[in-house]
């Protein structure tokens, strides 16, 4: 149990390589060990989404994945949102529609929002809502965080841009 | 589409308050970059767990640890044995209450008893989590098991078993002697309760239940503590008040509150549930015994089993009104199960019973129960949504006897200047007729409904805020900015709500004012972010001291002109020389000039408004769709309407309506703690079910704006009125659907399919018969 796996992966782009115990998530290994803690913790049991992070283009909770499994993997978290430009279009609008209060489900729902609008750019409310029902925010009353959602989907499909280059 | 916010102060009396810049805390939060209490890491660290009990109730007979103290890796284990004895009767006066230390001590390590499944019985500290947790496993506890009770109306029968053996009921303040589970029952009393029922023209009178519903903040409890070898404890923690978690963990290790200084991290969430400390005494005397600093993070199935909940509650409630439907008499029974400890908000409970209406005879009688469930804690208007069911769904009763319009039969009733309540308390200027008026002519009101089994129900609700002490110090930069220490944790925006309100006096813009939460050693005594106060008493705080930094700074102008200060005025944002309108210099200039000046410029706001805080008005429109095959319930559209006050940072004001009015849904129609056997089956977010952004439509808001009188800009204070009323409006608009009545949140599907059946069978039987 106490000797350590050899992980080599890719974190927002950047090659990494960690030592980590078999039992560790990758929640626990990114935000203790490797000091990436805008992923967050809610519950720890794949219930609440506030540690969304996309592994090779899909959106899971990185509470019920291994480290050891990212071995080879292209891992994004809420770190990797924001270019060195600017913030992505999602921070934007989540900031000038106050979709956060306290905040701690905010990294898990950009992250979330970035994989729907990587895979759908111009989503309805209802697909809002569904594709963001795997994250709980207790202080918004969502309101506020679909509507940024659906802005941002707006400017991402106005701007040729890469994200991150404007609002 | 767009929030039907009605503010924006249109009128140009402000020119910040009243816009919506982004919050100061913001490129933090989205980047992921803000430090929460979770996110605290520390050189050394050792990471601590809490050993719970599994048991509902039941005698501790001896705790053997040496076992878990020898694994690798494990560094220290403690127990109630490790922390200072308790007198019987040693009490902690706090904001929220006065508790006897010795339950505190218990509620962080249990003694003799344990009380609740959950209550804490041991604390390890090691080297990772891992290892911690599989120290908690070799801890051996031998338990005595005792017959538990966990039902509020059970708990306080004569033969129920008793909790604590040195419990006595206060009856209206005094110690009655008896030894019961009824911790205390309380009494208000107004008019003729007698003559007011025999007046009236008609009488309903139920009785409701409802459950325990939890906070259900996303980030979990947590605290990293360190204990120096100098004796000082430093503690960080995710927490609605610092201060109160340095009075608490003072008292329950004994130690004076100088020796203990506290960092309130960012906080994920709160809503009433991050007042109590849970785990800052343990992490402390852990790093005490292993000179290290320890971080303890509750697991959420602990979070669930082990903090919050709201008290669940037996209320029964009978109104009397003549045919044109003035009220005339009102009485109202509460039993708030407190959990393991008495202290549930039955006494809050009591005010907002008959809170939202003029009646001239009431009779509240409220009981604080003790049972074998965790201590309760307070949760976003404490208990305020309890009452609430039961009162405006009688009114809805009343409305449909007399074919009366709901609304109008409320703005028959409504509470306003001068209206006493039944504690006594008279109010000042307050808006209740407003959000009536308001709701009266919403275009959601007025819309016709568009299917069969829809229904639309309204209600109304209260909150009566609070005032209580804050500070904030504020530090001119040469650059024309100010820096802002305040000792309000900011939950939820409050930042910038309190760095508007003093950039509004000096003419700045928002963002040249940089708001920060200062940990104990750093700002004066604030106390709790709760009572919807924060806006309202720091933002008091915020303007005074930016008086102060005015008035010195116009000290200052004069020295530069080498005039005498009367000859000096403040005008537009700019200090401008009387007889010499030329000699004109903007905030920023002058700031610029303040290093040959004498030096810093620092002003403080103290303040403790305590008086005549007025309370805030919610009403709300719920329109249902009722699944007659299942009985789930579907929100169609819903609507909150709130006199905020002044609104400072609308779109902030906006978030708390919605956020109330969701977490008033959750407790409506799904969330609850569901017991068997003592023991709690659904602790975790898959059982326990909050509502996700599936389950809700939009919710519209309108911002009523009936300023207090009092406040420097009128603010009320918004963040909990809006959670009361939806559970009523949503039972109400049940009925219109179709024709049922529940007394029992939540309302789930089943309790809805049940009583859909009973109504059809009874139809059927009248038909037949
Ligand atoms: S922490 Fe992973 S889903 Fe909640
Ligand atoms: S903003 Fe607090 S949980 Fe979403």
């Amino acid at each position: 149990m106490n000797s350590k796996a050899h992980v080599k992966t890719t974190i927002n782009g950047e090659e990494m390589e960690f030592l980590c115990e078999p039992r560790q998530s990758l929640l626990e290994v990114l935000r203790d060990d490797l000091g990436l803690t805008g992923t967050k913790e809610g519950c720890n049991d794949g219930n609440c989404g506030a540690c969304s992070v996309i592994i090779d283009n899909v959106l899971v909770n990185a509470c019920l994945v291994f480290a050891v499994e990212i071995q080879g993997c292209r891992v994004f978290t809420i770190e990797g949102l924001a270019s060195p430009e600017g913030l992505h279009p999602l921070q934007q609008k989540f900031l000038e529609n106050a979709s956060l209060q306290c905040g701690i489900c905010t990294p898990g729902f950009l992250v979330a929002a970035k994989a729907l609008l990587d895979h759908n750019p111009d989503p309805t409310e209802h697909e809002v809502r569904h594709w963001l029902a795997g994250n709980l925010c207790r202080c918004t009353g969502y309101d506020k965080i679909v509507r940024a959602v659906l802005k941002a989907a707006e400017v991402g499909r106005e701007t040729t841009a890469p994200a991150g280059s404007s609002n | 589409m767009s929030n039907a916010s009605k503010n924006g102060n249109g009128n140009g009396k402000y020119k910040v308050i009243g816009t919506r810049p982004i919050r100061h805390d913001g490129v933090d939060k989205v980047t992921g970059r803000a430090a929460y209490g979770i996110d605290t890491h520390l050189g050394g660290m050792l990471y601590g767990q809490i050993l719970r009990s599994p048991h509902p109730y039941a005698r501790i007979r001896g705790i053997d640890t040496s076992k878990a103290k020898a694994l690798k890796g494990v560094r220290a284990v403690i127990t109630a044995a490790d922390l200072p004895p308790s007198e019987a009767d040693e009490v902690l006066n706090l904001v929220e209450g006065s508790f006897r230390l010795k339950d505190l001590r218990s509620n962080i390590l249990a003694d003799e008893k344990v009380f609740y499944q959950g209550h804490s019985v041991a604390a390890v500290a090691a080297t990772n989590l891992h290892i911690a947790e599989e120290a908690l496993q070799l801890i051996e506890v031998d338990y005595e098991i005792l017959p538990h009770v966990d039902d509020v109306v059970a708990a306080m029968r004569d033969d129920a078993p008793l909790l604590h053996e040195d419990l006595t009921t206060k009856e209206f303040g005094e110690d009655t002697g008896k030894n019961s589970n009824i911790a205390s029952h309380i009494q208000f009393k107004l008019g003729d309760l007698e003559k007011g029922f025999a007046e009236s023209d008609i009488i309903v009178e139920e009785e409701f239940e409802t459950a325990s519903v939890h906070q259900g903040y996303i980030e979990s409890h947590n605290a990293t503590a360190e204990w120096k070898t100098d004796g000082q404890l430093t503690v960080w923690t995710s927490t609605q008040g610092a201060f109160g978690v340095q009075k608490q963990t003072a008292a329950i290790l004994g130690l004076p509150v100088s020796k203990v200084r506290v960092v309130p991290m960012e906080i994920g969430g709160g809503f009433g549930g991050k007042i109590p400390v849970y785990l800052a005494p343990q992490a402390a005397i852990l790093s005490k015994k292993c000179g290290h600093p320890v971080k303890i993070v509750m697991t959420r199935a602990d979070v669930f089993r082990s903090t919050g909940p709201t008290p669940s509650s037996y209320v029964k409630v009978k109104l009397g009104a003549d045919n044109s439907g003035k009220l005339l008499a009102a009485q109202a029974t509460i039993a708030f199960a407190a959990g393991a400890f008495p202290g549930s908000p039955v006494g809050a409970g009591a005010v907002c019973v008959l809170s939202c209406y003029a009646i001239p005879n009431g009779l509240v009688d409220g009981y604080d129960v003790v049972l074998n469930r965790p201590r309760s804690a307070a949760y976003r208007a404490p208990g305020s949504t309890q009452v609430n069911l039961a009162v405006e769904t009688l009114m809805d009763e009343i409305a449909v006897k007399l074919g009366m319009d709901p609304i109008e039969l409320r703005l028959l009733n409504a509470a306003e200047e001068g209206t006493r309540r039944v504690d006594g308390a008279v109010y000042p200027v307050v808006g209740c007729r407003e959000t009536l008026e308001q709701t009266k002519v919403h275009e959601h009101y007025l819309a016709p409904l568009s299917g069969p089994h829809q229904g639309r129900g309204v209600a109304t609700g209260f909150w009566m805020n609070a005032g209580l002490k804050s500070t904030v110090t504020a530090n001119v930069n040469e650059d024309g900015t100010v820096n802002l220490m305040e000792g309000s944790t900011d939950i939820g925006g409050s930042r910038a709500s309190i760095a508007m309100q003093f950039a509004e006096v000096l003419g700045l813009p928002a963002e040249a004012v940089n708001p920060m939460v200062g940990d104990t050693a750093s700002v004066g005594y604030t106390e709790l972010t709760g009572g919807s106060r924060v806006t309202f008493a720091t933002g008091w705080a915020a303007y005074e001291a930016a008086q102060e930094v005015k008035k010195i700074l116009i000290g200052k102008a004069a020295l530069y002109w080498e005039t005498t200060e009367d000859e000096v005025r403040f005008e537009e944002g700019d200090f401008v020389h009387s007889t010499d309108p030329e000699k004109r210099l903007t905030f920023k200039e002058l700031a610029g000039h303040l290093v040959d000046l004498g030096g810093p410029v620092v002003g403080t706001g103290a303040v403790d408004p305590n008086s005549g805080v007025g309370g805030s008005f919610t009403t709300c429109i719920a329109d249902v769709e009722v699944d007659p095959e299942t009985g789930k319930i579907k929100i169609l559209r819903f609507t909150m309407i709130q006199d905020a006050g002044t609104a400072i940072h609308p779109s902030y004001v906006e978030g708390q309506m919605q956020g109330g009015s969701v977490q008033g849904i959750g407790w409506a129609l799904n969330e609850e703690y569901f017991y068997n056997e003592g023991r709690m089956q659904n602790a975790s977010f898959l059982d326990y079910r909050i509502p996700t952004c599936l389950d809700v439509p939009m919710i519209e808001t309108v911002i009523v704006e009936v300023p207090h009188p009092d406040h420097p800009f009128g603010v009320r204070g918004v963040g909990e009125a809006s959670i009361a009323p939806p559970p009523a409006a949503i039972a109400n608009a049940i009925y219109d659907a179709v024709g049922i009545r529940l007394h029992e949140l939540p309302m789930r599907p089943d309790r809805v399919l049940a009583a859909c059946l009973a109504k059809e069978e009874a139809e059927a039987a009248t038909a037949n018969g």
